[in-house]
């Protein structure tokens, strides 16, 4: 296994999960992560990222393949003895003990003489900006300093990997989106190594280095987050991350990373190719709302598709209009809430074009 | 612009009218919230505070006495009892022995003489069968040497302290009694010479109780935390296991636990047939009994709470610990433990003052050994007819309860109880 000598500081080989001896939530999952990357686990509900997530701390255990941390299994580990910080999505703030007592807690464990815990203490108060609540209990708290204390509870004891279980999950928007901020900004001027799991993919978009989407315990594809939004993989990925408009078609040929595709109005469009792989088969094609545009149009274009107007919705900064196809598929455009947006009738027959390196062709599921 | 001026200002205070219809509002709140309780306030008064009342009451006044042979009692007020008191009085409590043998009251006086001095229950009611015979006037011209005669004891100075000490109406006898004390003549209080039990029985009634409250968290913080952590469909149904003996009546667990115990029960049957030992062991009727039934009886009263408290604590604390280094013991020690602080302390609580006033289990399977505080309470108010002692020794019980409460407030807090 040459792969384990790579100097990746967390690697997967193989890891592999099962709760009931019988169906694995984690299949096969291989990842490499380099220090001081900031990787994002992403997934719907049930997915297995959390459950990778558990197998990195130690609260369960691996049922095959390896876990390395700077080239050393951890698989057989106690979780104490990992290293590795965590934040929970309910904050798993001690309530007993003060803000301050909190962040002594894993100095203390490690036996740091008093004068220091208290001084490392202090620094990462305010570090979070909460220097003035040391003496305060959690529960008087809003939930957002309670998700500072507890990043700063998980990076106090320099932690050789932060591990983040969907931490603002519970948050409002407006404050998720703040710590957001305040994450990338410990994140770049302390720069930990982050493993993040969430299910929010504007999260997970802002935030990451690197995304790897699961699904059904497998990986989809794990990639920076402009390739995995602009080039997605397949289908589920491209469903899955933003809003995308889906077109049955068969694939008439293919051309190295282009194939032309034969639609069910019989229109022919090309796309990049995801994973459609032979000429012949059916394919889907996904195009985004806000890559198609209605003609007249100033922009470039490759691909025409004709449609049936059906209704506009005005959202206020854009303004989102919903065609139909000849064969009812349903494709949504999002245009510009500014001078240039069309007026139509219901009934009204409109051309969208986009670019072929705006389509992909995807295997049909 | 006056107009507009008083709208103003009328739009921020109430009007007259306003105001009282909203106090009148806020009443009928307060009266429909107190019909709502009314009927439990009189169940509570009748059931509880008056019979409580009465107990404390009854604790500190003793008329029975004064009523029986007041006269006497008037005359021995000034007697300084130094020496045997004068003819006069003995007359006068030669009358009254007759004029209660006629009644059939003598035998009332002996017993309550008797319990300030053993032994003068047989004088009194042979005194007073010999004044009965007597003819009146003939007593009342030489009662004091009738008296004499009938008994030769009415010549000891004691005799006649005992008469005056219990006397009085109101007194702290039995206060005293309870805490093993008693009053000598000159009024001052010294440790009772005659039987020291009771500050035993409470030190031994405490003992059991901490005992039986140790024995159920043993048992029931394991099975709590077991509890609290499975899928809630097979909690629930484990917790019908637990609760179980609730829906069992009291009687009948206590009698298995004599079927079980007894020298021929099972338990002893298995020892003596797997050859553990050769002869029955002794466990019916022995302070053993008493804390092992009492502890099943009152096991749910500790695992419930500690249940409760147990759900509304995340996994994710012990993670979190363990994630910043500490052991698992230690993770549980400095972070679960303390958080079930709430449900283990009312747990032990309850148990503990259940425990304390016990009586049933422990008049049944416990023996002479393993009696308790309450069971004396009941042989004092059914057999030996002294309520006024049991009545101070049920008082003195409710202090020690309030006081083990107010310990504890003082320690944990009395915030820090979740009873479920």
């Amino acid at each position: 296994m040459t792969s384990k000598n790579t100097q990746s500081f967390l690697q997967f080989h193989n890891t592999q999960k099962t709760y009931d001896q019988k169906t694995l939530v984690v299949k096969d999952f291989n990842l490499s992560v380099e220090k001081g990357e900031f990787v994002t686990l992403l997934g719907p509900s049930g997915s297995g990222k959390s459950t990778v997530l558990m197998m990195i701390a130690g609260f369960e255990s691996v049922t095959s393949g390896d876990i390395l941390l700077d080239g050393v299994s951890i698989a057989g580990t106690a979780p104490y003895k990992r290293n590795i910080g965590m934040v929970f999505q309910n904050y798993a703030l001690f309530p007993h003990m003060t803000i301050a007592e909190n962040l002594a807690y894993p100095l203390k464990v490690r036996k740091l003489p008093g004068i220091e815990i208290k001084q490392k203490v202090a620094e990462y108060l305010d570090l979070v900006e909460l220097g003035d609540f040391g003496d305060r209990a959690p529960g008087q708290l809003s939930g957002g300093q309670k998700q500072r204390v507890a990043l700063a509870r998980a990076l106090i004891f320099n932690p050789s990997l932060v591990l983040m279980d969907e931490p603002l999950g519970a948050l409002d928007k407006k404050l998720r989106e703040q710590m957001q901020l305040e994450i990338t900004r410990l994140h770049k001027s302390l720069g930990f190594t982050v493993i993040y799991v969430t299910h929010d993919q504007t999260e997970a978009l802002t935030m990451s280095d690197r995304i790897a989407v699961f699904n059904e315990g497998i990986v989809q594809q794990c990639a920076r987050p402009a390739e995995l939004y602009e080039k997605p993989a397949n289908a589920f990925v491209a469903d899955f991350i933003g809003e995308n408009n889906f077109i049955k078609g068969t694939v008439s040929s293919v051309e190295n990373d282009r194939v032309r595709v034969k639609i069910s109005s019989g229109e022919a469009i090309m796309a990049r190719r995801a994973d459609a792989s032979n000429s012949g088969d059916a394919c889907l094609v996904s195009v985004r709302p806000e890559k198609l545009f209605i003609l007249p149009s100033d922009h470039a274009y490759d691909n025409t598709l004709s449609a049936t107007f059906t209704t506009r919705l005005y959202v206020g900064d854009f303004i989102r209009y919903f065609f139909d196809m000849p064969d009812g598929t349903e494709i949504s455009v999002k245009v510009l809430n500014d001078l240039a947006a069309p007026d139509f009738k219901e009934g009204d027959t409109a051309q969208l074009v986009c670019l072929a390196s705006d389509c992909s062709a995807f295997a049909a599921i | 612009m006056s107009a507009m001026r008083t709208t103003i200002l009328n739009s921020e205070a109430l009007t007259r009218d306003e105001a009282k219809s909203a106090r009148r509002e806020v009443q009928r709140h307060k009266r429909t919230a107190f019909f709502l309780v009314a009927p439990l306030l009189v169940f509570i008064t009748l059931s509880f505070v008056v019979p409580i009342g009465t107990m404390l009451y009854r604790g500190v006044h003793n008329p029975a006495v004064a009523e029986l042979i007041p006269e006497t009692l008037e005359l021995l007020e000034d007697w300084d009892g130094k020496q045997v008191p004068s003819s006069r009085v003995m007359t006068s409590l030669a009358l009254d022995l007759q004029r209660l043998a006629k009644i059939r009251r003598s035998g009332k006086l002996a017993e309550e003489i008797n319990r300030a001095r053993p032994g003068m229950s047989s004088i009194i009611k042979s005194s007073a069968r010999k004044m009965k015979k007597t003819p009146q006037d003939e007593l009342v011209n030489s009662g004091a040497a009738h008296l004499l005669n009938a008994h030769k004891a009415w010549a000891d100075v004691k005799i006649w302290r005992a008469i005056k000490s219990v006397g009085g109406v109101y007194s702290a006898r039995n206060y005293l009694k309870s805490l093993d004390l008693e009053r000598n003549f000159d009024g001052e209080i010294q440790v009772r010479k005659a039987t020291k039990i009771y500050l035993q029985l409470y030190g031994k009634t405490l003992k059991i109780a901490l005992y039986i409250t140790l024995l159920c968290l043993i048992l029931g913080y394991p099975l709590a935390y077991f509890l609290a952590n499975i899928p809630s469909k097979l909690s629930n149904l484990l917790m019908i296991f637990v609760l179980l003996p609730f829906w069992t009546s009291l009687l009948v667990r206590t009698t298995a636990w004599i079927a079980l115990l007894q020298t021929n029960g099972v338990i002893n049957s298995f020892f003596m047939g797997i050859g553990l030992t050769t002869e029955p062991l002794d466990m019916l009727y022995t302070r053993f009994a008493t804390i092992i039934a009492m502890t099943h009886i009152l096991l749910p009263f500790m695992i419930l709470p500690l249940y409760s408290v147990m759900k509304g604590i995340d996994a994710s604390y012990m993670r979190a610990a363990m994630s910043m280094g500490a052991r698992p013991m230690r993770a549980f020690f400095t972070v679960y433990l303390p958080n079930t602080l709430p449900g283990l302390s009312a747990g032990a609580l309850l148990v503990f003052i259940i425990s304390v006033g016990y009586y049933i289990t422990p008049a049944l399977v416990g023996g002479t050994d393993g009696q308790m505080i309450s069971n004396i309470i009941a042989f004092h108010m059914q057999q030996s007819n002294n309520w006024g002692l049991a009545a101070a020794l049920g008082t003195l019980l409710l202090a020690v309860i309030l006081t083990l409460y107010w310990v504890y407030d003082r320690l944990v807090g009395s915030n820090n109880i979740k009873l479920g």
